[in-house]
């Protein structure tokens, strides 16, 4: 900001609320580029985890176990086995197995362009054979109009699906990253000044600067950086800063086979954004809704926001982050106010004492 | 990956996340009790954390914000002591301000993850940030109260410390109650919605532990002052930290369990014994003692409950989703408005 005594008196947004220009907030001349950021169509993740590697290799980002027996770690959580997002793991794709009685799912249609024979066969477990024994038939399981057999048999969620008899699974899948909020209360509550904003308007942590405090990792209310073991250092997506220098893409958008990471200009990509829930919805995909796209949010807006499919807590997402900052000016005026009257306790103590 | 909690993670244990989770029985309840949020079913990423729980260690942090307490009302009793020329108390607090203060400083050293860069801290102030602001105040503090310190315990340049001591005095509030916004200010639910009471709760501890020095370290004829200061700060203690757990609604569910409870039980037990034993044993040199001792220990079985009551808040995703949505639907009341595009209000699950 450019006068830090400006944003306890409430005179500029600078902690939380709308806030057009992060950039030229944090001090950045005017001439500054565009602010870029990432929208990720979670809509059509294929769940491929190219965005993952593509991260771990541009970036050098250790592996995430620190012995052999965390090295195989297996999670137990559909195709996710890496868990979240944190010191490295910059890039992480949620896989969730959406099941639902079947015929009691919403009708509508493939969300994506995509063909909807993603399953090709059902899901069952595979110890588990079709009711009435044989074999399945494969044309029955494409979507309407795909095959003449289908007779409204399925009407699966929106997704990726594999219905079977019994009950329509839709898969969920998303690749989340760090949000480089317009108020980024890792950035703000930083001791050092390791963290800071690109002129790119991205919030990135200068690893020679960082002395590893850990007040960052609690500070963010979307759990995404942590403090790796092995340097002692916060580290989180940098949104590729050295990429983005050359005028390139970030790795995971160069990587994502699907297009469903997006880079670019944040306002293009909201316009983008809009369009595309604007299709969905057109197309009868109701449950398509955007995350973290609202710039008066309770962080002013992520730099990288989605598009998904279900509520933001099925996906590991704080449904309504608030930067904590946001009460700051309040904590510390009642501090303020307290030291004074823990003082002014102490002097009423020696009130008339005897000796 | 390498949590860096590895005790406090939840057991990653395999959750449907369609499964309807009845959470949290009646507890509370009974002590008629409102809850802010009702109980309500939730939905998560297969049962995991949503925020990052602190990397702070224990008992570094917990340890430093009882030394901070202690060593900042120390330094007013001083101060105040030397005024009315009240020698042991004077002293005692003088070394209770030092002794807090560089203690604290090492501990807070000692928690980072790279501590050979811990003058990083001074490269920059930022208000924004509370441990930058609570550097610039522990900085300056330590080095008055350990000079008031030296003066004191060598007898050289007594007028310099005089002028030290009342330095650190004017700073020594500040150094008590900022941690309070320093563990306010994060995403951590049961510290930040709690950042109206943590203020006058660090406060009212730092009393404690401060009062709970001078009845340690002063002669009975000195130590009125400091009795009622700790008889005070128990008080409060005990009445802000009822407050506080009631104003936090569901959320003060870690509070009743675990290690939390235990630690508050203990605190709650030592700050009573002791403010009682102040009131009636401060004449007795032993009992006056003990009653410091047990109001210090209260103190800091305080700060450490607290610490654990954020570790497990911070690690439990009801935490975070249950408020976050009632905060979602009553603004939906409030605005009325059909939900436009970009937020489409959440279908009923089928």
């Amino acid at each position: 900001m450019t006068n830090v005594f400006e944003a306890f008196s409430g005179e500029t947004p600078s902690l939380s609320g709308l806030l057009p220009d992060p950039t030229t907030d944090a001090g950045w001349s005017g001439d500054h580029p565009k602010r870029v950021g990432f929208f990720t169509d979670t809509s059509v993740c294929i769940g491929c985890k190219a965005c993952e590697v593509a991260c771990k290799e541009w970036n050098l980002v250790p592996d995430d176990g620190t012995d052999a027996s965390d090295l195989y770690r297996l999670t137990g959580m559909s195709y996710d086995n890496t868990g979240d997002l944190g010191a490295s793991t910059w890039r992480h794709v949620a896989f969730i197995e959406d099941v639902r009685p079947h015929g009691t799912a919403t009708t509508g249609h493939m969300p994506s362009g995509l063909p909807a024979i993603t399953g090709g066969a059902p899901t069952r477990d595979a110890a588990t054979p079709p009711p009435g024994g044989g074999t399945v038939d494969l044309l029955a399981l494409l979507p309407d109009g795909a095959s003449g057999a289908t007779g409204g048999g399925i009407v699966g969620a929106h997704g990726q699906q594999t219905p079977d008899d019994e009950r329509d699974v839709r898969w969920l899948m998303a690749s989340d990253v760090c949000k480089h909020c317009t108020h980024a209360g890792c950035l703000d509550n930083c001791p050092t000044g390791a963290l800071f904003r690109t002129e790119f308007g991205t919030v990135v942590v200068q690893d020679d600067i960082c002395n590893g405090c850990g007040y960052c990792v609690p500070s963010c209310p979307y759990g995404v950086i942590d403090v790796r073991e092995s340097d002692g250092g916060a580290h989180k997506c940098t949104l590729c800063y050295d990429r983005l220098g050359e005028g390139l893409e970030p790795a995971c958008a160069k990587a994502c086979p699907t297009n469903s990471i997006q880079f670019g200009d944040l306002d293009e990509l909201q316009a983008a954004a809009d369009a595309r829930l604007a299709e969905l919805h057109g197309r009868g995909v109701e449950e398509a809704r955007l995350y973290g796209r609202d710039p008066d949010d309770g962080v002013g807006g992520d730099g990288a926001f989605f598009l998904l499919l279900d509520e933001p807590e099925v996906y590991g997402l704080p449904p309504d982050p608030i930067v904590t900052t946001r009460d700051l000016p309040e904590m510390w005026r009642n501090a303020a106010l307290t030291a004074v009257g823990l003082g002014a306790a102490v002097v009423a103590a020696f009130w008339r004492g005897r000796k | 990956m390498s949590d860096a909690n590895p005790a406090e993670m939840p057991e990653r244990a395999r959750i449907d996340h369609d499964q309807v989770k009845p959470r949290r029985d009646s507890r509370r309840r009974g002590r008629g009790e409102e809850l802010q949020v009702p109980e309500a079913e939730f939905r998560s990423y297969y049962g995991r954390p949503i925020i990052k729980a602190p990397v702070w260690k224990n008992p570094d942090v917990p340890l430093y914000l009882f030394l901070g307490g202690l060593a900042g009302s120390s330094s007013v009793l001083a101060a105040m002591a030397r005024a009315t020329d009240r020698p042991t108390l004077r002293r005692a607090g003088r070394l209770a301000a030092a002794g807090g203060a560089v203690g604290g400083t090492v501990f807070l050293v000692h928690d980072l993850h790279r501590p050979a860069r811990f003058l990083h801290m001074l490269r920059v102030l930022k208000p924004t940030s509370p441990l930058s602001v609570g550097t610039w105040i522990l900085s300056p503090f330590a080095t008055f109260a350990a000079a008031t310190a030296a003066t004191e315990l060598t007898g050289w340049f007594r007028r310099t410390g005089d002028v030290t001591g009342v330095a650190a005095a004017a700073i020594g509030p500040a150094l008590a109650t900022y941690t309070a916004v320093l563990f306010s200010n994060t995403a951590v639910p049961v510290w930040h919605e709690a950042h109206r009471h943590m203020p006058i709760l660090f406060g009212a501890s730092a009393a404690a532990a401060g009062g709970g020095a001078g009845l340690v370290f002063a002669s009975v004829r000195d130590n009125e002052p400091a009795a009622r200061l700790a008889i005070a700060g128990a008080a409060v203690e005990l009445a802000i930290d009822e407050k506080m757990q009631h104003d936090l609604g569901m959320l003060s569910d870690v509070y009743d369990k675990g290690r939390a409870r235990t630690l508050m039980r203990a605190s709650k037990t030592c700050l009573v014994a002791g403010a009682l034993g102040a009131l009636v044993g401060r004449r007795r040199r032993w009992s006056a003692a003990l009653s410091g001792l047990a109001l210090m220990a209260g103190s800091a079985l305080t700060r450490f409950g607290v610490f654990d009551a954020g570790i497990a808040s911070a690690n439990d995703p009801a935490h975070i989703v249950v408020p976050q949505r009632e905060r979602l639907r009553q603004r939906q009341e409030t605005t009325n408005t059909p939900s436009d595009r970009t937020t489409p209000s959440d279908r009923a699950f089928a």
